[in-house]
């Protein structure tokens, strides 16, 4: 059977001809879907502005934002899908969303 | 000295014989629901389990949506599946056809061809089947009981080939052959099994390896799927070829997807589907002993439709005249009229051609109305022209 990778198909790099049958796909997990190619906008964070009061990485419904050393958080881009709520929840507007 | 082949011999009508062919098959599921003229298979195949003639799961559904929901799942999971309905029963499956066969299950599905409502009429045509042309199964056409029987044992062997996995509907006129008795030969159950062993479906439903079934494809990726299963049916006609072969090693029976009769020198070609393709041989027969050149083109495969083979055959034909059974209301003639229409434009084949429509809800067609209508046609040839496009035969003007 063709084993095609998920992520191939929601990048475009495919044809008729490499699709599994009646799309019966291998079922991934979620860590294994790279849903960050579903953004138009990227959250960027301004870290001198960033008071590292984790309400972003409390909103974030994909867990898309982490907290690295030092309490500062990131975005994990192969995630994030763009939503902008982490951008509207920020107290010091520390977060802005920028056309991919 | 060659071994002698014992002929098992039955007489058995045309539901029947496809209960037995499928009890043969030895079919692991089996869902449906009641519904004239092919309530009898079910209740056959229903005995059979009930008598342990048959390990199978049979499973009386609310509708026939659910029976062929049912099926779906059943062919999903790696079970022989076989279900059967006919007229209203196969309009309520509709949504789950296309289904189906977009998911490649392997059903095999015996019709027995009823007219639709209304008016309410429980007797013959294809309206039933014609409503499911475009649902992506692959549709075979019985003449006769023993077709009806060896068309059922076919399927299985065309739905579960690996390389297409479709579904497939074995389709027998609704009371002229569902309820007539008529002698056949049968296969030995070692037989059947050695023709159809069970084997995996490759893509079965598996805890161990999950697949999604039935996934979601948006704009960026829908129209491919569409065109994989564009070329996926093309590959029945090989297919097809491949199972009769086989089939004609254990049985001694050949099966095309188009059975001509008579076409050679003929220059006038009918073609039809199901049992009237019988009541036009035995006719034209006879008016070839008086020198009439006529032939027959009987499709057993309509779904793909063997376009290639039709353009053969009807290549140098003065006339063809196709036999419609249903018709589709508002267009340009019945659905095998228009489909021979398209198969003549594009093979370059310009003769005159004219759609017949007949039979709708039992209406009788006898060997007195071929007469007519083979006399019709020799007259028509005469004068060069039809003086319609589109007869309704038979119908009381």
């Amino acid at each position: 059977m063709t084993e095609i990778d998920v992520n191939k198909i929601v990048k475009g790099e495919f044809s008729w001809k490499t699709l599994p049958p009646a799309a019966m796909i291998k079922v991934l997990t979620s860590l294994e879907y790279k849903t960050g190619t579903w953004r138009i906008e990227k959250p960027i964070i301004d870290q001198s502005k960033c008071t590292r009061c984790l309400l972003c990485w409390i909103y974030c419904p994909d867990m898309a934002v982490k907290r690295i050393d030092g309490g500062n958080v990131e975005i994990d881009y192969e995630f994030c899908k763009g939503c902008g709520i982490c951008a509207e929840v920020c107290p010091p507007k520390a977060i802005k969303m920028v056309e991919e | 000295m060659s071994e002698l082949k014992q002929i098992r011999r039955m007489a058995l009508t045309g539901d029947e014989a496809v209960a037995y062919a499928a009890k043969q098959a030895d079919v692991d599921v089996i869902a449906a629901y009641p519904i004239t003229p092919q309530t009898i298979i079910v209740e056959r195949l229903s005995r059979y389990v009930a008598d342990g003639e048959l390990n199978a799961a049979f499973i009386q559904a609310e509708s026939e949506h659910s029976a062929i929901s049912i099926c779906l799942g059943a062919a999903l999971a790696g079970a022989r599946t076989f279900t059967s309905t006919a007229s209203q029963g196969l309009a309520l499956m509709h949504e789950i056809l296309h289904i189906a066969s977009s998911m490649r299950a392997p059903i095999v599905m015996a019709i027995a061809n009823r007219a639709l409502n209304s008016p309410l009429n429980i007797h013959c045509d294809h309206s039933d089947v014609m409503n499911a042309r475009d649902t992506g199964w692959i549709h075979l056409f019985a003449n006769n009981v023993q077709e009806a029987y060896d068309l059922t044992l076919m399927a299985f062997k065309i739905a579960e080939n690996p390389e297409i996995l479709l579904p497939v509907s074995v389709n027998l006129d609704g009371f002229i052959l569902t309820h007539s008795v008529e002698p056949l030969e049968v296969l030995s159950d070692e037989e059947v099994q050695q023709y159809i062993p069970h084997i995996p479906y490759p893509y079965r439903i598996d805890f161990d390896r999950p697949l999604a079934y039935g996934v979601m494809a948006l704009p960026d990726t829908y129209m491919e799927f569409r065109r994989q299963f564009y070329e996926v049916i093309m590959k029945a006609p090989p297919v097809f070829r491949k199972a009769s072969e086989s089939f004609s090693k254990i049985s001694g029976r050949v099966y095309d997807m188009v059975t001509p009769y008579f076409v050679e020198d003929a220059e006038i070609i009918v073609i039809a589907l199901g049992s009237t393709v019988e009541t036009l041989r035995y006719v034209a027969r006879k008016l070839r002993g008086r020198n009439v050149k006529i032939g027959v083109a009987g499709l057993t495969m309509y779904r793909p439709f063997p376009e290639k083979e039709i353009a053969n055959i009807l290549a140098n034909a003065k006339c063809v005249a196709v036999m419609d059974r249903a018709y589709s209301y508002g267009g340009v003639g019945g659905p095998l009229y228009t489909d021979v229409l398209s198969t003549l434009y594009k093979n370059g084949i310009r003769t005159m051609t004219a759609d017949f429509v007949y039979g709708l809800g039992g209406r009788d067609f006898k060997l007195t109305d071929a007469e007519e209508l083979f006399n019709k046609l020799v007259r028509s040839v005469e004068i060069g022209a039809f003086d319609q496009d589109i007869y309704w035969w038979g119908v009381r003007e």
